[in-house]
């Protein structure tokens, strides 16, 4: 009796760990499908066929030249660097002066930065927009990239809390050798730091890579395209076209399939680590 | 950087405080507190974003707000997305608990559930609009089941087009819960477990009086990210309907009326209203979960 009971409930398990798969993939399996079919196959073929032919990248040289996805990767490399070299940089002062200093005013600038992430990004776009409008920055890159490297908590907290797990007393030796706090942090604490550093990196950089919003609205420009609003406007003129809509969503998804296969151990811990806490 | 070490460590700390923490601090007032002050002003003018003067109005750009029922009906549409979190969140944890357990190719089943997560927005909303389409994936799945008497048109119908896209949502944000729970489990340690098999406890008991317990923090700190996330949904109605059918969102009608209206008054009066129930909710969290301490 009990065995029986026991393999229902793990016959159960699987069987929902294998719907739940399918869900997660299909959506995605389908459209690969579509991106290989040819105009005539797509129309006279249900989604769930399979293409004829598994080689007709047609549709991805189309898309790819049609939505000039190479300028939008261009950009989207350009703001992602930025902005992930930056944010990497300050995000890992603030935590190290934080953590290894107690200063007047420390609380409070940690208070400051928590309160500021409570603020839902989406209700001040409005006020944001004139900012960014008075400083001449609307329609450049730099827009997004000063709004990618401000406020963020979470690289801080991360770097925070590995900061923790490095003794102080490396801090102190080296200071018995005459070093400058800033070699400290330079030398010392910045090296230390690269398994955070890789974690800030990946989770920065999917955000930035994914984000529609910001590119959309203070870059509309459009040699400014990023992947994002690149497949958006595809949107549109590409109504009847869905074979080459669903090649240029697989051009945005690639990159990103690829980075998680490559980096599927650290994507775990970053993940973790930056909304756990 | 050779004076700097000729400095007294108390002056080096002072400046290396200051210089470490002036660019992040410049970007949080510019782009975090600037922007909220800003906020306010405007919600008290007529101001269309362009013009040299602003015209202050009192409380119109409220009153607007509240008694008009166009503006307050896109309310509704977040109730949708509301409840989707809790299917959402459930998923997660139903997955997260099974897959902390013993299962075979695990890695396998975690990258999969997981990876929805990662992928681009725009890219989702594109990926559902061909889901459910009248001759798109949905359907034709439904018909390979035998139900094709089930089949919809799942965009155009208004009784069914937000229960569709806040399936796309929770399709899209539930791997972001599964690996946090995941994680969270993850660090209970395996001798709990033990201890509880020899008292006689099943999985169930396991989950209720020993996994329960100890993530009820992150599941508290994820409910209020729930109601703060149903309220700024943007992305996926944007992308698929473009805000049609009743599926517009807060957020799609307030850059519609800021942007495309050129109402930038009544836009941030509206985005005070958002920004005030995101708040009350949050306050009623944190005393909801001080009580049960």
């Amino acid at each position: 009796m009990h065995t029986i009971k026991y393999s229902a409930a793990s016959f159960f398990k699987y069987l929902t760990l294998v719907f739940g798969a399918l869900a997660a993939l299909i959506p995605i399996i389908v459209v690969f499908f579509a991106s290989l079919k040819t105009n005539t196959e797509y129309a006279n073929t249900g989604p769930l066929t399979l293409p004829e032919n598994w080689l007709n990248f047609s549709n991805y040289t189309k898309a790819f030249v049609d939505g000039n996805m190479l300028l939008g990767f261009m950009n989207t490399i350009i703001i992602v660097l930025i902005s992930i070299a930056g944010a990497t940089l300050t995000g890992s002062m603030m935590a190290y002066i934080l953590a290894r200093f107690k200063f007047k005013g420390s609380k409070l600038l940690m208070s400051a930065f928590l309160l500021a992430t409570l603020i839902p990004g989406v209700t001040t776009q409005v006020a944001t927009f004139q900012i960014i409008n008075s400083l001449d920055l609307f329609n450049t890159r730099w827009a997004p990239i000063l709004m990618y490297l401000g406020t963020d908590i979470i690289a801080v907290y991360i770097f925070m809390q590995f900061l923790d797990s490095i003794s102080e007393s490396l801090d102190e030796s080296a200071m018995l050798d005459g070093a400058s706090y800033w070699t400290i942090y330079w030398r010392i604490i910045l090296p230390l730091l690269s398994p955070a550093i890789v974690t800030v990196i990946i989770v920065k950089g999917v955000n930035i890579y994914n984000d529609f919003y910001t590119p959309f609205l203070y870059m509309p420009k459009s040699s400014l395209q990023v992947v994002s609003t690149a497949l958006f406007k595809f949107k549109g003129p590409y109504g009847s076209q869905w074979e080459v809509i669903c090649a240029a969503i697989m051009i945005a998804i690639i990159p990103t399939l690829i980075a998680f296969i490559a980096l599927q151990k650290y994507i775990y811990n970053g993940f973790a680590q930056g909304s756990v806490k | 950087m050779e004076r700097v070490s000729n400095l007294s460590y108390k002056n080096q700390r002072i400046l290396i405080i200051l210089l470490f923490s002036l660019v992040p601090v410049v970007l949080l007032l510019t782009f975090s507190y600037l922007p909220v002050i800003k906020m306010f002003q405007y919600s008290f003018t007529s101001w269309d974003g362009f013009s040299k003067n602003m015209e202050y109005v009192g409380f119109d750009n409220y009153k607007t707000i509240f008694t008009r029922p166009e503006y307050f009906a896109v309310f509704k549409v977040s109730l949708y997305y509301f409840f989707a979190t809790f299917v959402q969140m459930g998923l997660a944890l139903y997955f997260a608990t099974i897959l902390s357990f013993n299962v075979r190719l695990k890695n396998w089943f975690k990258g999969i559930l997981f990876f929805p997560t990662l992928l681009n927005g725009v890219a989702i909303g594109f990926i559902f609009l061909f889901f459910f389409k009248p001759e798109g994936t949905l359907n034709t799945l439904l018909d390979l089941a035998g139900l094709g008497a089930w089949q919809q048109k799942w965009l155009l119908n208004p009784h069914l087009i937000n229960i569709s896209l806040a399936f796309a949502s929770v399709w899209r944000y539930m791997g972001m819960n599964f690996i946090i729970f995941l994680g969270a489990i993850s660090s209970i340690g395996s001798d709990i477990y033990e201890a509880s098999e020899i008292d006689g406890a099943n999985r169930w008991h396991q989950f209720r009086h020993i996994i329960l317990p100890s993530i009820k923090r992150i599941l508290q700190l994820n409910l209020i990210l729930a109601v703060s996330g149903a309220i700024g949904v943007f992305e996926i109605p944007y992308v698929m309907t473009g805000g049609s059918n009743g599926s517009s969102t807060f957020v799609i009608q307030t850059v519609d009326v800021a942007f495309k209206y050129s109402k930038l008054g009544l836009a941030s009066a509206m985005a005070v209203v958002l920004l005030g129930i995101v708040i009350i909710v949050t306050i009623l969290q944190r005393v909801l979960i001080k009580e049960e301490k």
